[in-house]
């Protein structure tokens, strides 16, 4: 018997305002633990996807429950990393990863012990009164990364959190987003325009079409785990990402004919 | 030389340019009509003798000053936050706001001095109608211009209302709000000046640098009109400074604008 999914999108649509519909019929499930990605050409609706799980927009038809509960309900069980990384540059480094926590009513005792805990996982703990004007792109990253694991989420979204990353940087955070992941258990949504990072990442990728957004394919990345630097190298690696190409390519084909 | 030594010398060796300019000015004009700008070395005589009345008149300007001034900072924080709430609000009121910046001062003063009388309480009115309106718009401009990503994360985890307002948008309104502060700064050593003009009183001590105008002309004591001019010029650097160190305070440790090049 399969476990009960985490996370389920029943026939999900959305439209804003007037305006054609944005995603179609969406379904899908996933399982605790999974690491599900999400591509497609833009306007696929890949990161509305995103925020409609996150309760931050209501589905229009459908519906979408996370354990049992709705998107709003399930609010303390999600954390969001932005596409930018969306810190107060008022507040040091230490101070960002708190906010989250402040803001629900975490003790401070608490919400330092949770602090130096993250931001340890994000290697970042000597920074702690820095301010994100002083870091690097792929720092303020990784301190966004850090603010969402301070909530202890169940399942993290993740809005192509390193597509403004150059390509080493980008590596490097995808593995450290892995190792993480070693040490604490949340199911990840991860949308993203790159088939490399989405296959080193992934369980599964959805493979989006546009016009309106739906589910034009499904994959199941085989690769073993751990995945390190080294898994870039093996041969099943760039098959997959072929493949994958493959099918992205006759979706934008599509696309680019209607 | 160091650039830092150029910095400074630079702006001094212009000001002592522009003063040798006023000087040969000075003494180009012909004798009977000297009097028509005095020399840099007679508004000085005049600031030494003068110094009685005129450090009486700086006291009461910048009182009135202040007082404008802190009342157009508190009254236009409170407005801006209850402007920021909605749209709505901002449509229906900016237009009256607007009205407040457009009523030519000179017209509202014998009003002022009708219903609170001549002195203090109408300069401090006059200096807070002039600079309310910078701080007001670029106050309601900032609550409203805060990052959408940075509002969405405090609505994901329930953030309250006081909360979005005053963990997140007032401190990222503060670089807005310094604009305006920068801007009244300048605005209210005129206002308090010009109030005086038209609405100060000698009565009780309390003639300010707008008065002592009135009376220099009258007595066609044209140095000591232009050392009340510099006067008013000085006061109008040192709010401005007072300013720009309250918002580097404020600012250095995080906002982009004070970024070192040598970064």
């Amino acid at each position: 018997m399969p476990a009960s999914p985490l996370v389920e999108f029943r026939a999900v649509s959305k439209r804003f305002g007037d305006g054609p519909l944005v995603l179609d019929g969406v379904s899908l499930a996933a399982q605790p633990g999974e690491f599900i990605s999400l591509i497609g050409p833009s306007g696929c609706g890949k990161s509305t996807l995103l925020r409609l799980l996150a309760g931050l927009s209501p589905v229009n038809g459908g519906s979408i429950v996370i354990d049992g509960l709705t998107p709003e309900g399930a609010a303390a069980e999600l954390a969001f990393v932005f596409q930018e990384p969306t810190l107060l540059p008022w507040l040091t480094v230490a101070q960002n990863v708190e906010v989250p926590q402040r803001l629900r009513g975490v003790p401070a005792a608490a919400r330092r012990a949770t602090r130096e805990r993250v931001l340890d996982l994000v290697r970042l703990a000597a920074k702690a009164d820095a301010y994100p004007r002083q870091l690097s792109g792929g720092q303020k990253m990784r301190v966004s990364i850090a603010r969402a694991l301070a909530l202890s989420p169940k399942i993290l979204l993740l809005d192509e959190p390193f597509g403004a990353l150059d390509e080493m940087t980008r590596e490097h955070l995808n593995e450290e987003l892995l190792a993480i992941r070693g040490q604490q258990a949340w199911t990840a949504f991860f949308v993203t325009h790159s088939v490399a990072e989405a296959v080193f990442l992934s369980d599964r990728i959805f493979i989006l079409a546009a016009n309106p957004g739906r589910i034009h394919a499904e994959f199941s990345v085989s690769l073993p785990r751990p995945r390190t630097a080294d898994t870039r190298l093996a041969r099943d690696y760039h098959d997959l990402v072929a493949q994958v190409s493959r099918i992205l390519r006759s979706v934008e084909d599509v696309a680019a004919t209607v | 030389m160091s650039r830092r030594a150029l910095q400074i010398l630079f702006p001094l060796g212009a000001g002592a340019l522009f003063l040798l300019a006023w000087q040969v000015r000075h003494v180009s004009l012909p004798e009977d009509t000297r009097f028509l700008l005095p020399s840099p070395a007679d508004v000085l005589r005049a600031l030494r003798e003068n110094r009685d009345v005129l450090t009486r008149a700086t006291l009461n300007t910048t009182q009135g000053a202040l007082l404008g001034f802190a009342l157009a900072v508190v009254v236009s924080f409170v407005t801006a936050l209850g402007l920021s709430l909605s749209g709505w609000i901002r449509a229906s009121l900016y237009p009256y706001l607007m009205i407040l910046q457009m009523t030519p001062i000179v017209v509202v003063a014998p009003i002022l001095v009708l219903w609170v009388g001549a002195g203090l309480k109408s300069v401090s009115i006059i200096t807070f109608l002039i600079s309310f309106f910078p701080l007001v718009v670029n106050t309601t401009q900032g609550l409203v211009s805060t990052d959408r990503n940075l509002v969405e994360l405090f609505r994901m985890q329930r953030a309250r209302r006081w909360q979005e307002v005053f963990l997140l948008r007032v401190p990222a309104a503060l670089p807005y709000f310094f604009t305006g502060l920068r801007i009244a700064a300048v605005l209210a050593p005129i206002g308090a000046i010009v109030g005086d003009y038209t609405a100060g009183s000698s009565a009780g001590d309390g003639g300010g640098l707008g008065f002592q105008a009135i009376i220099y002309s009258s007595q066609a004591k044209y140095p000591a009109l232009f050392a009340t001019a510099a006067i008013g010029c000085a006061l109008g650097f040192v709010f401005t400074a007072a300013v720009l160190a309250l918002s580097w305070f404020a600012l250095h440790r995080w906002h982009d604008s004070y970024e070192r090049a040598d970064k």
